[in-house]
């Protein structure tokens, strides 16, 4: 086998405030022609700073300070030094995009909106062959033909906003293909992508891989995805390779404690039902007194914690209505949703992006009002619900205490210019629990409870990663001390290595509190790992609904199935089957095989087929 | 085969989250420190912001700094060319005096003439007693930081067509000039945050009838609104009333801009997760706007705002250039450059433009201040 990179004792600094902090620290990794490697570790550890500097696009604060990267072009013959070239120099922009590619993470912002995808691919290649606007156009049209687009006479001439989030990095590969690269540098090429869509891009590489014969550097921290696709793999952690060799070694053998505590932090399939991940920074948590609530002396009168029935909720895009008047169709974000939730159990809401969750979980906080259907809440001691989406003024704001919410996006949910004791402070303080001695307690015991210091209770959330972040945000929605938690994708952005600590103290905080909590979520083992039942979301309606174990054992859904079998596990003995999930246009109501397609003629239910497990069919 | 690699180094899963110093100092900053921080690298911000602390100072202390009083009076000297300070006379050191003037009228044009004397040799006195005045109207006293010699004259400036000292009047001038600014801003900073809050806040036809509203008033040419405005001002009223007038006018045309940049902001502000979380945990509408939101882009209003106060400035300097706006004996760059408007007059006596100079470096400190700024607006970016 031919190297084709070599990266040898590379090192890149970066300029911080006067000081110098080194982002990759004498690293050496080759690159074989033909093959995949697969470059792991957490945001932060230096992957993508490796790659910037193979394309020697790394932000201006950025400089390598020490190494070779040699490029071997397998073509040409030719060997360049890519270090000493300028960034700007003639040879590195031939090379780049020409000899070397790379697909990015997010699609949409990576593609241009302003011109068709024919327009940008053809770009490519009339910067690097010597052939006519007419020529290129052809060679696009072809390339767009390989990746797998259904019309791609008409694609051509579609712009980015027209193609979904599948076709979109469909596109953009053939964008980067299209001049016959000798490496492509793949940066999370999945990551914002569904599970179904994820295989179906997967395999894309990998056949174009073999067509080409090219080699693939594939960063990610998903250990699922390379599994199934790499055939070398880099472990990277804080700039440092701490593991690196052929993908058997890896996973059968992993040596480096790093390695092996990021495999045992992953949920899995064939977790045993109370068997614990264990993150690879553990946290220490503990509820003090002020937050423990006081055991109830009788029973709830209701099993039933909420209820929620036949929720519906569509979008209209809105028109201007000065010039004309045009017909929009609506958009159905939820419809005919129905489901209960009981008293101190973790509810799972399973889904891909669009399906209506996180819609589903505005309306269950009145932060949006359906178009029809009720939630009711149902109190510890009283018989009599609340429907929540008739509370207003007084009622609506007493009942705040009650259901809380925690965010996706870490970064996005802590206001940036309060402090951390002001943040949790903050429902404290619209609620008027308490005097500040109180307070400064309370929230201090808060802090201790997510596993933080309270020494940092005067620091800015700039100050604190993901994770940190995170458990900020959870100690802020325990503030008000309520009994119904719900969680809107906690984990999705945060890194593997976190994962576990959020979910163990979620996990912890239901049973020490007796929370009843909703998780949403796209990541199916992380449903299995915390949840108790299960609901299965798809195009706004809920297809399936059943107790953990029957669902992951027995699915009935075709939908259920198809997303259960996209999983890429961390696993070398269960591969995936790209050729089920290559076709298969699972997300699609029209593909599912009777009796559970939608059809104009007939209607579709939630039937019981088994005690607690209900699937979406004909009548 | 490919070698089965394993790092030998010492392992520590928290390395990641240690800090260095430098980082934790940072992450104890608040959002204004983190601008300043900003802010100092932007060297053109720091010397404009330099520039105008002298001027604002100069302007506080200008009855102090000035030689005359403002309304003080030379008969014998109107039109009196700009003295130049001089150090040496005839190679010896005398220290910092000025040459006193001959003046003889050219009867072909009536210019006055004035020349040089080299023998009359005028010794400037720091610390001195001059003309009387009342500091910040509090303190009775006559000691000014220069004055002329006891039996000569002083004009740095010139004089204007009453033989008042042009360097003195420009001084004065500058502390209606420079607060005008300040108030005029403080007013369309109120308008505008609550005009363009409860658009950006509430939305829909509130928004849609704010905009509108705000497009109508731009779309009004700028100088004849103004003079109109102006012109209703009653005669009557006294010197004072119509300097709260004319910032009350300039303000109220002014509001738009900051408006707008208000509900931009407040619009994808209000996307952020943080302020739904308030939201969700009972917070009014007031709260939310004002502790949540407002904290997020006061450090933009600021910058923006001292982009906008050379806007009201020049819009002073206009108005009473054309004599709309305030009147004598109120004295600002604009009643100064009244006195410029005839072109005789400026080609014969041409330092009664100089009151443009202090305006241009005002305004262009400003505008390099409030750049910086706008660039240090977001530390977290």
């Amino acid at each position: 086998m031919v190297d084709i990179l070599t990266i040898k004792n590379l090192q890149v600094e970066f300029d911080y405030h006067n000081s110098r902090i080194p982002a990759v620290k004498d690293i050496s990794l080759t690159i074989p022609q033909g093959r995949t490697v697969a470059l792991v570790g957490e945001s932060g550890s230096g992957k993508s700073v490796t790659a910037q500097a193979i394309m020697q696009i790394l932000p201006k604060k950025a400089q390598i300070t020490q190494g070779s990267i040699r490029f071997n072009d397998p073509e040409s013959g030719n060997s360049t030094e890519i270090v000493s070239l300028d960034p700007m120099s003639k040879q590195i922009r031939s090379i780049r995009g020409g000899r070397i590619s790379m697909i990015f993470q997010e699609p949409m912002v990576s593609l241009s909106p302003v011109h068709t995808v024919g327009n940008q691919i053809s770009e490519a290649v009339l910067l690097h062959r010597d052939v006519n606007k007419s020529e290129a156009l052809k060679l696009s049209e072809d390339m767009l033909d390989r990746v797998g687009f259904p019309d791609p006479k008409r694609a051509i001439d579609t712009y980015p906003f027209e193609l979904s989030g599948g076709l979109r990095q469909r596109a953009m590969i053939a964008c980067a293909l299209v001049c016959r690269p000798a490496i492509l540098i793949a940066d999370e090429p999945t990551t914002a992508l569904d599970v179904t869509i994820q295989a179906q891009i997967l395999k894309l590489i990998s056949d174009m891989q073999s067509e080409l014969n090219m080699a693939v550097l594939l960063i990610t921290h998903d250990l699922g995805v390379v599994a199934n696709v790499a055939n070398e793999v880099v472990v990277m952690y804080h700039g440092q390779i701490m593991e690196s060799g052929i993908i058997e070694d890896i996973f059968r053998n992993p040596s480096h404690p790093y390695l092996k505590a990021l495999i045992k932090a992953i949920p899995h399939f064939d977790m045993k039902p109370d068997e614990r991940l264990t993150p690879v920074r553990n946290i220490e948590s503990s509820v003090g007194e002020l937050l423990r609530m006081e055991p109830a002396k009788e029973l709830p009168a209701n099993r039933v914690h909420l209820e929620v029935r036949d929720i519906s909720k569509s979008f209209r895009i809105k028109n201007n209505p000065i010039f004309k008047k045009v017909e929009v169709p609506e958009i159905k974000a939820v419809s005919g949703i129905g489901f209960e939730v009981h008293r101190g159990e973790c509810f799972g809401l399973v889904g891909e992006s669009g399906c209506g969750k996180t819609t589903l979980s505005k309306i269950l906080m009145k932060a949006l009002s359906p178009d029809e259907g009720n939630v009711i809440y149902y109190d510890k001691t009283s018989k009599k619900g609340i429907d929540i989406l008739a509370l207003e003024g007084d009622d609506l704001f007493q009942f705040r205490r009650k259901m809380q919410f925690i965010f996706q996006d870490p970064f996005s949910s802590l206001n940036p210019r309060m402090t951390v004791f002001d943040i949790i402070r903050e429902p404290l303080l619209i609620h008027e629990i308490g005097d500040i001695d109180y307070q400064r307690e309370f929230v201090k015991e808060l802090v201790r409870v997510v596993g933080l210091d309270p020494r940092f209770l005067n620091r800015y959330p700039h100050s604190f990663s993901g994770g940190q972040r995170q458990r900020l945000g959870i100690a802020r929605a325990l503030a008000l001390k309520p009994d119904f938690v719900i969680c809107d994708e906690p984990v999705s952005a945060l890194d593997v290595s976190i994962q576990a600590q959020i979910l163990n103290l979620l996990k912890d905080l239901r049973t020490e509190l007796g929370l009843t909590t909703i998780f949403i979520t796209h990541n199916l083992a992380v449903v299995k790992y915390i949840a108790d039942r299960v609901g299965v979301m798809c195009r706004g309606r809920l297809v399936e609904i059943a107790d953990r174990d029957s669902l992951f054992e027995n699915p009935v859904h075709p939908y259920t199935k198809a997303l259960l079998g996209a999983v890429p596990h961390p696993d070398l003995a269960k591969p995936l089957d790209f050729d089920s999930t290559l076709e298969s246009q699972a997300s699609e109501p029209k593909s599912w095989s009777a009796p559970f397609r939608s059809q104009e003629s007939v209607s579709l239910q939630l039937q019981e087929i088994k005690q607690g497990h209900s699937v979406l069919m004909e009548v | 085969m490919r070698t089965h690699y394993v790092s030998e180094a010492p392992f520590d899963p928290h390395s990641v989250e240690k800090l260095t110093p430098e980082q934790e100092k940072l992450y104890l900053a608040s959002q204004w420190q983190l601008m300043w921080l900003k802010l100092k690298q932007h060297r053109l911000a720091v010397g404009s912001s330099i520039v105008l602390a002298i001027i604002y100072f100069m302007a506080l202390f200008c009855e102090f700094l000035s030689p005359y009083n403002l309304h003080t009076r030379h008969t014998d000297y109107i039109y009196a060319p700009p003295q130049q300070v001089h150090l040496f006379h005839d190679g010896s050191f005398v220290g910092p005096f000025v040459y006193g003037y001959n003046y003889q009228l050219n009867m072909e044009n009536l210019k006055r003439e004035y020349t040089s004397d080299t023998q009359n040799i005028q010794k400037l006195r720091f610390f001195c007693r001059g003309d009387e005045y009342k500091f910040w109207g509090l303190v009775e006293t006559d000691v000014h930081f220069v004055c002329p010699a006891s039996d000569g004259y002083l004009f740095l400036f010139g004089t204007d067509r009453l033989g008042r000292d042009m360097y003195s009047r420009i001084l004065y001038g500058a502390k209606i000039s420079l607060t005008i600014g300040l108030v005029g801003i403080a007013l369309s900073f109120v308008l505008g945050i609550v005009i363009g809050g409860i658009a950006g806040y509430f939305g829909g036809l509130i928004d849609n009838i704010i905009q509108r509203l705000i497009e109508i008033l731009r779309s009004f040419p700028e100088l004849p609104l103004w003079m109109a405005l102006s012109a209703t001002l009653p005669v009557t009223w006294s010197p004072i009333l119509v300097f709260f007038g004319i910032t009350l006018i300039l303000a109220l045309l002014d509001w738009t801009g900051l408006a707008r940049a208000v509900r931009s902001k407040l619009l994808s502000l209000r996307e952020e997760d943080y302020c739904t979380a308030a939201q969700l945990m009972g917070a009014k509408p007031k709260r939310i706007i004002g502790r949540h939101l407002l904290p997020g882009f006061m450090s933009h209003l600021i910058a923006s705002a001292s982009l906008s106060i050379p806007g009201m400035i020049l819009g002073e300097t206009a108005l009473s250039f054309l004599g709309l706006g305030l009147r004598p004996p109120i004295t600002s760059w604009g009643v100064l450059l009244n006195e410029a408007q005839n072109i005789n007059v400026v080609a014969l006596y041409p330092w009664l433009m100089l009151p443009v100079v202090p305006v241009i470096i005002v305004i262009l400190a400003f505008n390099f201040l409030g750049d910086g700024l706008r660039d240090a607006a977001d530390p977290y970016k």
